[in-house]
This record gives C-alpha cells, structure tokens and sequence, in this order.
C-alpha cells in the first residue's frame, strides 16, 4: 500500500473542503479527491413554505453571492406565476446584477486567486495575499480596490435592502424603483467601474502577460482540461448573466446544444458519489463517464472561461476588444486553461461596469411601473441566470395557492464539481514526483481550484494574512510521518 | 502586552456572515490591529489539535457562526467552547437556527432521499447517498456524520452572548466587538442589541391607526404595496411587531415586510409562538364577532404556511425544536 497525502481542509466551498491525493508504492500519484463534507438541504426544507418567500430563503444557500440566488429564485417566480415583467423592473434586477458580478469579480481578482499572479505561485506566503497586493501595486491603488467595491455593493444595498441577502424581488417585478438623484450616483458609479476594469486588465497585462513564465504556467498542459462548456446567451450568442438561452460547446468549440431554461432537464443530469456531499452534473446525451475529459465525457465546465468559450463575444465594445485579445494570447477558441479563468474574470468585470453604465443612463429605469401582479394560477417555473461562478438553475413546483411542492437547485459551483476534481488530480499528478512533497506543491494545488473562484468565501477574511494549508504524509499504517505547513 | 486572542467561526451557514466582517470595511483593520486573531473561521488548517495545543480559556472570544448540522461541527464547537472565556453566537444560524434550521420540518432521511435519489435532474438508479466512511479501491474516504435535528449553538454548547442578524449589520458588530474588548459587558446571556421591537423605530408607524387591526391576510406579491404605510394595516403580515430592532429596517426600506431575522426581544422563548399571538391579537377584532366559524376559517385560510413563516429563522430555538417525524 502507498501513501497517502490529505490536504484537509482546503478552502471552502459553502462548506469545507477536503482533498485526498492516494500515492503508490515509488511516491507517484495515482488517484486524488476533491471531498465536500456538507449539505443543508434547501430542496427539501424549502417544501411546504410560501413560493414568494423563495427570493428571501435560497439567498442563504450562499452569503457571497446571495444575489445570483435571488434573481434565479425571482426569475422562476415570474414563470411559476406567468407574469411578465415590466421594463423598468427587468433593467432594475439587471443593474442589481451588472453591480453584483462586478463587486464578485472584484473581490476574487484582488482577494482571492490574483495574488498567486500578482505576488507570484512561489512568492512568500506571507506576502501572497491582498496586503502583499496592495504593497505591490501601491496603497492607492488597495483604496481604489475597496471603494469601487463598496460603491458597487451600495447599489444593491440601496434598491435590495441587503447587500448580504438581498429582498426585492417579486414575481413579476421588484419592490423599490429607482430615484433620480440615486440614478445620478449610479451613473458616476458605472463611469468608475469601467475605469477600475481597464486598470485591472492592464494590471494583468503588466504583471501576468509580462512575465513568460506566467504565461507558460496559464497555457501549460498541468493546468489544462478539454471540456465541454456550458453559458448563458442572448440572441447573437453573445454573453448574458441575467437571461438568454443556455449554450453548450463541444470540446472543439462548435455548438453541440442551445436550450431554453425550461428544457434544461433534457440536457443534464447529476452523478452521485457515496464519498462526498456534493452532486457531480454532467451532460445528458453525452453520459457519466467517471472523472475523465475529452468529447466522449459529459463533463462540462461553467463560469468565466467557460463563459466565454460558450459565446460569439460581448456585447459591449471594450469588452469585446478585451475578449478577442484574450483569445489571441491562448491561441483561439475555446480555451482549455484552467487559469485563463482568471483573465476571463477581468473580460467579464469590464462588461458588467459597461453593462452597469449603460442600464444606469436609460431613463426607462426611472419608469414608476415596475411591478405586475400575477393573476394566474402557479404550478411550475424555472429560472437561470449566470452566477460568477456559473450557471445556476432554480426549479419549483406549486399547488394552486403557490406553497412550493418541489424544489431542485443545480447551484453555479456544483457543475464544476467533476471537473475541480480532475484539476486537483491532474496538478497533484503534474507535481508530485517520487513522493517528493515540496512546499511549493500547496500553493500549485490551490491554484488548480481557486481559479474556478469556487465560493472561496474563505480567502476574503484572510484579509490580514494568508490562508493557511497543511498538507500531512501518512505512512501505510496511517502514522504521519511527515507535515508540511505553510500559514 | 500580549493582544487578547480571539477565534472565528462557521459552521452550518452561508458565508455571510463572513462577509459581513469584511463589510466592516476599514474597521476591520482596527480589530486586526487590536485583537490576535488566532484561529480563523475558514482558515485552512483546524485540525482539532491545532487548536487543542491552545491552553484552556486562552481565547478571549470565539465569535461562531452557523448552526450545527454535522457530528464535526459539533466537535469543533465544543473545542472551542474549551477554549475560549467567551462563546459569542453569531448571526441568526447560530442564534436561533436560522434558514438551515427550517431543515427540522424534515430529516436526514428525507433529505438525502430528496437530494440524492428523487431530485429531477439526479440519476441515482442505484440509491447511493453519501456515506461517513467509504472504501474505494486506494483506501478509505470519510465524511462528517449529517444530524437528523439542525440545532443552535446554545443547544451545543454554553453560549455567553449572542449578536444578531441575517447577516448582522456592520454597526451591531463593531458595538459588540468593542463591548468585549472594553470589557464593558452586560449580563451573561444577553443579546447584544437594542432592547426594543422594530416596530418602534420603524418610519412607517406613523401611519399606523391607534387600534391596529388586520381584517385579512395578503401576501406581499398578491397587492401592490404602500411604500409609506405599516404592512400590517396592508394585511401583509410584518414580525417587526414581535422582533429586535437593530437591523436598520433594511428590508423594510426595499419596501418588503420584516421575517424576523434578529429574533425575539428580552424575556421571550419562542419567537414564532410570540409573532403568532400578537398576530393574532390584532386580527379581525372588530368584526371577529359578526363572523360565523366558517367565514373566520377562510380568513384564516389565506394565513399559509404559518410555521415556516413565523419560525423562518428560529424554527431550532422554538420550544417544539422540529416537526414530529413518523418512525
């Protein structure tokens, strides 16, 4: 029997996280897990309560992104109850959302995976984190970092009440419109965040783009999966995190399916494991193959990068431009590199600030009606949108007085449950040799899950120092023989 | 001087609270620069004898949040319980059992059976659920053992304060913060937050007629609300009347009636029991006697869901704890 190396726990995932990594008799690795020890089970508690009241209880599935559950939860509403929604109240959600996806795109470039680029994967611990990030590209810049975000979450504050749990949504509408003299901030707040997006993409210009061996550490083999990748599109199969139709590319880049919300039962379908919480989704006409890539295998991945490769572009011009010279760089569509997640964070950051712009200075969002009230009998609805980390599906089913009978969830972070794993395994593989377990090791095996941003809420409070990691060697009777910390 | 240590952290919650701190914007940094922060909620390494090297009461405090849903977090809590002078129980998880505590109108069975087995999109024909120890071909996996009862950390363990909120506000926070490290404290057990109920800072009371009265019941999605008028004199049922002020009316300003998230004021048990009885006091009272059984049955009727609303956030703290579940 070989060793085994336990890396528990690594950072959450709306929960903990645990990584088993099982190396053979010469120290090589021959299998790694990538374990969830949690569940809440929203789907089933969720049961019997108020349908309305959905928007206020998912939220809580996730403190960091409380608002991508509560336009999904509202966005079913209106189709549980069939109630359209005015203009003026789909482009207040919107806005809400444009703000969100970039405060969350914010938070997880400075905070959270940046700083392996930024500092550098084998800079010192200690200085592999935002502070070491705001020494290095100054403390103005850290201030820039936390005001935009804050003006940013503000929005939500002001039009959802709660930045953390966010209540405004109703079927068929929002709660609160927008004023004209908040409007007026709005729009100075959309100006800034453009600004603030160009910054970070010259930031990663600068430090990532410029440095070779960065480069080759994103386009390297250690860090790379042909998957299938799954997004949200409007109608020129441009990108869209509030709605559109759900778009899948094959590992070649051509389209293999484009469906509606409703349909998406006829496209995935989830694997369960008995040595983890959490379900592993996987594309329905392709099939569960086990944890392997390639066409033949129903995995797929979501979020940014995927994103992206799932796309005809952005709709907005300076993120357009950014997406074309990413793709450039990586050498064409789709991109399989794991860590050009984090570029295509920064693409996404700059079109939610243009996106955040642009909804702001349209006076319809200023238009009193922003509510319908539903006057159909509620049975059954279905709402997507883009979560940072992915696309999120709600599902309920009603009686006739809108008590929610059923509930199914495939939350943003879970579609890429198979595919972390297969990062983990294929990095441990890369960089364990012969037993060897350098320090160095830790941070590289970090990184091949941070850059999917997995609802890391974790590495936001390690705000003054580095997130900790412990990595034991057991011997084959189990006695740890060697521990290798890095805090 | 050495700064006195303090502990964060989660259990069966959702990260907000965490977000919370960090919402705390440059305040955090005053926290940071006062207290040793010695072990982190989500830091990466808690193996239990990282924290078991600590000697006994070493911690000043030990802010936790979530409530308890698995054998680890059980453990965990009770270490820290050893650790610590302080146990302060944080958020409304913790508190009361918040959200996830609804999961007690259920249990483990139900859920993995949901979850797992008869989910739309899941394909399980085999019936596996997760288990506490699996052997795979390399070894041998383990999981933390799911509980059938959600509870809150007093149920786990002794809890000295309790700071409130779904997520609480930034200002609540930094009071208890510099509460404990001034030492300044009121008594064990105390909740620290205004000891009044919300609807008496609320700006739409006001509005509100000396006798209240609620002829029917609404919900909020069914009529276009009033953004200037009390909830309840719009039938919309509103447990500002029976919960904690402190939040800042942040629901109330996106115009939406308040869910109960920072429990119940001083003295009182059961917080749904309590928002359910002074419902109760104010509806249909003066026409109640003109109304035959079946016409105050419909009424009442239109109240759907009364636990899942009343116990939203407290169903774990409530004197029944959970649903009666059939053997």
């Amino acid at each position: 029997m070989g060793r085994r190396v336990t890396i528990n726990p690594i950072t959450r995932l709306e929960g903990h996280g645990k990584i088993e990594i099982f190396l053979d008799e010469a120290g090589n690795v021959v299998n790694a897990y990538l374990q969830i020890p949690e569940l809440r089970g929203f789907e089933k508690f969720s049961e019997g309560r108020r349908a309305e009241e959905m928007p206020r209880i998912t939220p809580k599935i996730c403190g960091v992104c409380p608002t991508a559950h509560h336009m999904a939860s509202a966005k079913t509403l209106d189709d549980l109850f069939k109630v359209e929604v005015p203009p003026a109240a789909k482009k207040i959600r919107e806005l809400i959302y444009s703000a969100f996806m970039f405060e969350d795109h914010t938070l997880h470039f400075y905070f959270l995976g940046g700083p392996d680029f930024i500092m550098g994967p084998d800079a010192p611990p200690s200085e592999r984190n935002i502070l070491g990030v705001i020494q290095k590209v100054g403390v103005e810049t850290g201030k820039k970092v936390i005001n935009i975000r804050k003006r940013t979450r503000d929005i939500i504050t002001l039009l959802g009440g709660k930045v953390i749990h966010p209540v405004c949504g109703l079927p068929g509408g929002v709660s609160k419109g927008v004023k004209k003299e908040d409007r007026d901030e709005f729009i100075k707040t959309g100006k800034d965040a453009i600004e603030f997006s160009k910054f970070s993409l010259k930031l990663f210009d600068d430090i990532v783009l410029g440095n070779e061996e960065y480069v080759e550490l994103v386009v390297g083999d250690i860090y790379k999966h042909k998957t299938y990748y799954m997004g949200l599109v409007d109608e020129n199969n441009k990108v869209n995190f509030y709605d559109g139709m759900i778009r899948v590319v094959d590992p070649e880049g051509n389209e293999f399916c484009k469906f509606k919300s409703k349909d998406y039962l006829k496209h995935i379908e989830e694997h369960v494991e008995p040595w983890s919480y959490i379900k592993f989704p996987y594309l329905k006409n392709v099939g569960w193959k086990g944890f392997t890539d390639g066409i033949d295998s129903g995995v797929y991945r979501v979020a940014p990068l995927a994103r992206l490769n799932a796309s005809d572009g952005m709709p907005t011009p300076l993120a357009q431009e950014a997406y074309e010279k990413m793709y450039d760089v990586l050498g064409g569509k789709p991109a399989h590199n794991t860590l050009a997640y984090h570029w295509a964070r920064l693409v996404e950051q700059m079109y939610a600030s243009e996106r955040l712009l642009e909804l702001a200075e349209d006076d319809e969002i200023l238009d009193k009606n922003i509510r319908n009230i539903p006057t159909e009998t509620p049975d059954e609805g279905i709402g997507v949108v883009e979560a940072p980390r992915g696309t999120l599906y709600h599902h309920y089913k009603t009686d006739e007085r809108g008590i929610i009978q059923k509930v199914n969830l495939i939350v943003a972070t879970v579609n890429n449950s198979a595919a972390m794993s297969m990062s983990i395994k294929k990095a441990a593989q890369g960089l364990i040799k012969n037993g060897e377990v350098s320090d160095g090791l830790l941070n590289m095996v970090e990184m091949a899950f941070r850059a999917y941003d997995p609802c890391l809420a974790c590495a936001t409070h390690s705000l003054p120092g580095q997130t900790p990691l412990k990595v034991t060697i057991y011997n084959s009777d189990r006695e740890a023989i060697r521990t290798i910390i890095r805090d | 001087m050495a700064k006195p240590k303090v502990a964060f952290y989660w259990n069966a919650s959702c990260g907000g609270c965490e977000e919370a701190v960090v919402d705390l914007a440059e305040d955090i940094l005053g926290v940071v620069d006062a207290v040793d922060i010695v072990f982190w909620p989500v830091a990466l390494d808690f193996k239990k004898k990282d924290v078991e090297k600590l000697k006994d009461n070493e911690l000043v405090a030990s802010f936790i949040n979530g409530a308890i849903r698995t054998e680890e977090q059980k453990e965990m809590v009770e270490l820290l319980r050893r650790k610590s002078e302080l146990v302060v129980a944080f958020g409304s998880c913790a508190h009361l059992g918040g959200i996830p505590g609804l999961a007690n109108f259920s249990n483990r069975n139900e859920i993995f059976e949901r979850v797992y087995k008869t989910s739309e999109s899941t394909s399980n024909t085999e019936g596996v659920f997760p288990q506490v120890k699996t052997q795979i071909s390399e070894g041998e996996l383990t999981l933390p053992l799911f509980f059938d009862t959600v509870k809150t950390l007093d149920q786990t363990v002794d809890v000295d304060y309790y700071v409130p909120g779904c997520a609480p506000p930034p200002d609540i926070i930094m009071d208890a913060v510099n509460a404990i490290l001034k030492g300044d404290l009121p008594g064990k057990g105390s909740v620290l937050a205004p000891k009044k109920a919300l609807c008496d800072e609320c700006e739409r009371n006001e509005s509100k007629p000396e006798k209240l009265e609620i002829s029917e019941f609404n919900r909020v999605h069914q009529i276009e609300v009033d953004p200037e008028k009390c909830f309840l004199t719009q039938g919309i049922i509103c447990m500002g009347i029976s919960t904690r002020a402190g939040c800042g009316q942040r629901c109330i300003n996106a115009n939406m009636p308040c869910r109960g998230c920072f429990g119940p004021l001083d003295g009182v048990k059961d917080f749904g029991l309590r928002s359910m009885s002074a419902i109760a006091s104010i509806f249909a009272l003066t026409n109640e006697e003109n109304l035959s059984e079946d016409e105050l049955e419909k009424l009442m009727d239109k109240l759907v869901d009364p636990a899942g609303l009343f116990y939203m956030y407290s169903l774990p703290s409530s004197i029944l704890r959970r649903k009666r579940m059939e053997k």
